[in-house]
């Protein structure tokens, strides 16, 4: 291969010499760039967006491998034009004033130049676009495997239809299986726009069934565009479909502009209009004999109106006469633009099969973010399961815990600056603090008021706003960020419609954790067993050994350390501020309550219906989160009517009461 | 048997001659009819101040009374003032756009004006329609009516819901909360047809009456708020007073014995329920004219916790502690966060009462809750002990209402 190459362009240059030397110097510019070049000077000197087409698509036509460095050159803003005579020269700047000069057809080194003497061509971002364009049938088989992903790229922001030709033709060649596959999928979507065999555009069109890259829809949706005639008998063409007026696709306003276009009804003077007619022929106090100070109704203003008709100065208007009326004796189709009715169709097929796959990966896009909004709900609930689940403490302040664990995730990064290492410091360090400040609420305020549940209620709520204010205190209004280390940045994405942020996976994973640690204190500890002790019988399991105020202290310790876990896995995606906690205490409880007290089952199921029913009312409804919020509440209120004790209840004994 | 309620009752009576003085006090120091010693602006708060003793008087009622902690009630409140602020504003816009309307060559015809109007209304929210719900706008009558029937009805078809499942306790508390909030999610949107968070703005301005200056209007609104406070309270002291508040109260010390007494449990607090919320629309549909514009964020579920936390100060289960909490938490919270108290430098740190009331208040409002579950009112009953002797044993809440004293204690 490299001798062939080398004996290739031994022969070229020797062709070359023997050009040079036999008949002279003009007989090589001749048969060189430079005529062709010459030929366009004045387009190239001058080159803009809409006439250099001609210059480049010469260029490029001349067949000549030197094209190639020309486009490249001048793209690059490297052509450079000797005043003297006009030639054009790839140029390298040596310094401010002069340029060393190689000729496009020897590619010989001229030597330096003085910059006075020559004309630097700064072709603008436009026909830079357009010399891009013409560069890419050559960089589709440069040997640089980057140039030739380049070209693709090139062709997708920018398809022509002579790319059609040298995609086709580069894919014999092409050694790269990534590319060539690449290359193949651009060549179909390329013969459905340029191609002008119509059983190799359906073909192409039909490869593309069930396939949901953007770039199918791209290329597939212009060719169902259509547009609307109005016609008494179907007109020629391919028809679409008939339409009729006051649908989606035909307002009537625009059908009757369409009658009024073709002559087949008169315009209808709007309320506006007929106002600023009115307006514009008051005459003496009076428009059309009505005095003025009695257009206050539109009876009036109709029969002033009229009577500035009557005397040809407006035109007509009946009153009742409206475009809805109108509109019903004429015909309107849709048509498409590509005459081909075999093209249209299998696009639609294609469209179709399309729209249903794109369809189903929704669906499991939408698994996807439901699984992760409800990991997040468990995340801020799981402390609350224990808490309020479990010792039946209504702690308002919980949504504070999750607030101080994000905090403290961001006093940790201040000091450690490693964001990995922060988190992971983080962690334990968010579990310390609202663990303290968890048993410290318990041995001061809630275990007096054991007996007192909504008096707990209040009370945390009071420590609540306390430790919000005290927060803000300290921290300020304005939100803190707490950056995520940089491997859980960007997204796992499987296709174009189905991708998820490494962040929520990473959440999901630790709420399964969470799960995992739960059941494992809560079923096979000592403090899990003295715990489920003293919460279904206290006298019972006093006289059985068990402290009760300690188990209860630790207890409440470990749900409160346990919102401030999910405080540093919150503060990760969400703004850390002092009403961190605020957002999402109610949804909490929700969440407990949904899914059934004193059980860890219910919580989860509970955050699952809750996450998937927010995501799907979303769904329903994109443009409105608040009101997805509102609607679930509204739906968790009525559940609450059927099943009062939540998904899983507690029966027997376990239940407490 | 007024004279009897009044003579079982001698702490109504007390009541509202007090209140009647205060009123008169007022009056007479006032800008617009006395002489001119306070404020237009203070005199709005005190109003303020009274609607907000009848929400809680209202919030007494529910909770100290008949032991439903609601979590819901500045819902109620909110929608009173939404639905009279509606009224405000259409007739104060109606004003403006005719006056301008009047400049135009030719006189505008009915349609017009409306047009113009929910262009001006709803031009914030990038609409001009007027929604449905803004269909009697234009009566007052109608909006009246709805400022009561319309809590009310929210009221009944939720507690009617929560009641018939027997949802109490905490739960009952969570799932109100939960219906404030959804409330003020719907309200925060911009097409829920009531301006979004923009809230509705202008009410302060009566319409037709243009000419009247505000220092008149406060004052106005300070009798109409005292009056509605010592109606509120009268209404609340003759519920709780007879046989139907010996049942309330049953309710709320045993659910379950009431019960099989043969009550219907139910239909008591779904009374109760709806009642007050009607007394919470009727305060709010006061209070903001007076605050001058009303937003989604008022029934945020922080506000009807803060309304839990006033009778709670002053004392639940007895009308005027509610009242007593209602005033002197909102006042002493005005004068702290407005700035005007002084400052306290410890030397190394200097205590801005802006950003440490809100801690003191929680942690006040711990050290009630902990320490004298009565509130300010159980001071009250140091005076009253001295003539009766103490015969009752402790309070006994709903969820040990079926344990003996003793049994309690332990």
């Amino acid at each position: 291969m490299p001798t062939r190459s080398r004996i290739v362009s031994l022969l070229a240059c020797l062709a070359l010499a023997c050009l040079a030397l036999f008949p002279g110097p003009l007989a090589a510019e001749e048969s060189g760039i430079q005529p062709v070049l010459q030929a366009h000077r004045a387009l190239i000197e001058k080159a803009s967006r809409r006439t250099v087409a001609k210059a480049i698509d010469a260029i490029v036509g001349s067949g000549l491998p030197q094209a190639q460095t020309v486009l490249e050159s001048w793209q690059a803003k490297e052509m450079y034009q000797r005043q003297s005579d006009g030639l054009f020269f790839r140029g390298k700047e040596i310094d401010r004033n002069s340029v060393e000069l190689f000729d496009f057809d020897s590619g010989s080194d001229l030597g330096a130049m003085s910059g006075a003497d020559l004309k630097q061509l700064k072709p603008n971002s436009g026909v830079r676009g357009l010399i891009g364009a013409a560069l890419v049938r050559f960089q589709l088989t440069d040997p640089d495997p980057a140039k030739r992903h380049e070209a693709l790229d090139a062709i997708t922001r920018d398809a022509e239809p002579s790319h059609l030709e040298a995609l086709a033709a580069s894919i014999a060649g092409e050694t790269d299986a990534a590319i060539k596959a690449a290359k193949e999928r651009m060549l179909r979507l390329l013969t459905i726009r340029f191609s002008s065999a119509e059983n190799e555009r359906v073909a192409a069109i039909r490869s593309f069934k069930g396939d949901i890259g953007v770039d199918a829809r791209a290329a597939l949706n212009p060719l169902l565009a259509t547009k609307v005639m109005f016609s008494a008998a179907p007109p020629s063409g391919n028809i679409a479909h008939e339409l009729s007026p006051g649908s989606a696709e035909l307002s009537v306003h625009d059908a009757h502009a369409l009658m009024v276009a073709a002559g087949a009804a008169t315009a209808i003077p709007t309320i506006d209009e007929r106002k600023a007619a009115l307006i514009a022929h008051i005459d003496g106090g009076r428009v059309g004999g009505v005095p003025i100070g009695q257009l206050n109704t539109q009876a009036a203003r109709d029969r002033a109106y009229a009577a500035l008709a009557r005397d040809g100065l407006v035109p007509p208007f009946t009153p009742g006469e409206d475009a809805e009326t109108a509109v019903k004796n004429g015909r309107f189709w849709a048509i498409y633009d590509e005459p081909s009715a075999v093209v249209t169709s299998a696009a639609a097929t294609t469209l179709a099969s399309i729209s249903t796959s794109v369809g189903l990966n929704q669906a499991l896009d939408l698994t996807l973010d439901a699984l992760s909004l409800a990991s997040i709900y468990f995340l801020a609930a799981i402390g609350l399961a224990i808490t309020f689940g479990v010792m039946g403490v209504i702690n308002m302040a919980h949504g504070e815990f999750i607030m101080m664990g994000a905090y403290t995730g961001y006093v940790v990064q201040q000091i450690v600056p490693d964001y990995t290492l922060s988190i992971i410091l983080a962690i334990p360090l968010a579990f310390a603090v609202t663990f303290s400040a968890g048993v410290a609420m318990e041995r001061l305020v809630i275990r007096w008021l054991y007996h007192r549940p909504l008096e707990t209620l209040l009370a945390t709520f009071g420590i609540s706003i306390a430790l919000q204010q005290l927060a803000k205190n300290i921290f300020g209004t304005q939100a803190r960020p707490l950056t995520a280390p940089g491997w859980l940045d960007g997204a796992w994405e499987l296709n174009d419609v189905v991708g998820i942020s490494y962040i929520r996976i990473a959440i999901f994973v630790l709420a399964l954790v969470f799960l995992a640690i739960y059941l494992w204190i809560m079923n096979r500890t000592r403090l899990g067993l003295e715990t489920r002790a003293v919460t279904q019988n206290p006298k019972m399991a006093g006289s059985m050994g068990i402290n009760p105020d300690r188990v209860n202290m630790l207890t409440f310790g470990l749900g409160s350390g346990i919102a401030g876990i999910a405080g540093v896995a919150i503060g990760l995606f969400a703004k850390v501020t002092s009403e961190l906690g605020q957002d999402y205490i109610v949804q909490s409880f929700m969440t407990v309550v949904v899914g059934g007290v004193g059980n860890v089952w219910g919580t989860l199921a509970g955050a699952t219906l809750i996450g998937f029913l927010q995501k799907g009312i979303e769904w329903l409804n994109p443009s409105n989160t608040l009101a997805a919020q509102t609607y679930m509440i509204v739906f968790i209120i009525i559940f609450i009517q059927f099943r009062p004790r939540g998904i899983i209840a507690l029966k027997g004994r376990a239940a407490g009461d | 048997m007024t004279r009897s309620f009044v003579f079982r009752n001698p702490s109504v009576l007390i009541f509202l001659a007090l209140l009647a003085l205060f009123t008169l006090g007022v009056t007479a120091v006032s800008e617009g009819f006395g002489v001119g010693l306070m404020s237009t602006s203070f005199v709005k708060t005190l109003g303020k101040t009274l609607c907000l003793a009848l929400v809680a008087v209202a919030m007494d009622l529910v909770w100290g009374y008949c032991g439903i902690l609601s979590l819901g009630h500045f819902a109620f409140f909110g929608l009173g003032g939404y639905m009279i602020g509606m009224w405000l504003m259409y007739e104060r816009t109606r004003g403006i756009v005719e006056t301008s309307l009047a400049e135009a060559p030719i006189p505008p015809t009915p349609q017009e004006v409306v047009d113009a109007i929910g262009n001006q209304i709803f031009g914030v929210v990038g609409s001009s329609d007027f929604p449905l719900v803004w269909s009697f706008a234009d009566s007052l009558t109608i909006q009246l009516f709805l400022v009561v029937a319309l809590p009310g009805l929210l009221a009944l078809i939720f507690g009617w819901l929560a009641f018939r499942s027997r949802v109490t306790g905490v739960y009952l508390s969570i799932l109100t909360q939960a219906m404030t909030l959804a409330l003020s999610l719907y309200l925060f949107q911009n097409d829920s047809g009531l301006r979004g968070n923009n809230g509705l703005s202008g009410l302060q301005n009566l319409p037709g009456l243009n000419a009247v200056p505000q220092s008149t209007v406060s004052v106005w609104f300070l009798w109409a708020s005292a009056l509605a406070l010592g109606l509120g309270y009268l209404l609340a002291a003759w519920v709780v007073s007879g046989k139907f508040g010996s049942v309330v109260r049953g309710i709320r010390d045993n659910e379950a014995r009431v019960r099989f007494l043969g009550y219907s449990v139910e239909s008591y607090k779904l009374v109760i329920f709806t009642l007050t919320a009607m007394i919470a629309g009727i305060a709010g549909a006061l209070y903001y004219p007076q605050a001058g514009i009303i937003n989604p964020a008022e029934i945020a579920p922080i506000a009807s916790i803060y309304l839990a936390v006033w009778v709670a100060i002053g004392g639940r289960g007895r009308l005027y502690g509610a009242v007593i909490g209602a005033v002197f938490v909102s006042l002493i919270s005005t004068w702290f966060t407005g700035g005007q108290a002084p400052d306290v430098n410890l030397g190394f740190y200097t205590v801005k009462w802006v950003d440490w009331w809100l801690i003191v208040l929680g942690l006040s409002f711990v050290l009630v809750t902990l320490f004298a579950p009565k509130g300010i009112g159980g001071l009250f009953d140091l005076i009253a002990d001295r003539r009766r002797p103490d015969r009752h044993g402790d309070d006994l809440g709903p969820d040990q209402g079926s344990l003996r004293e003793k049994e309690a204690v332990e």
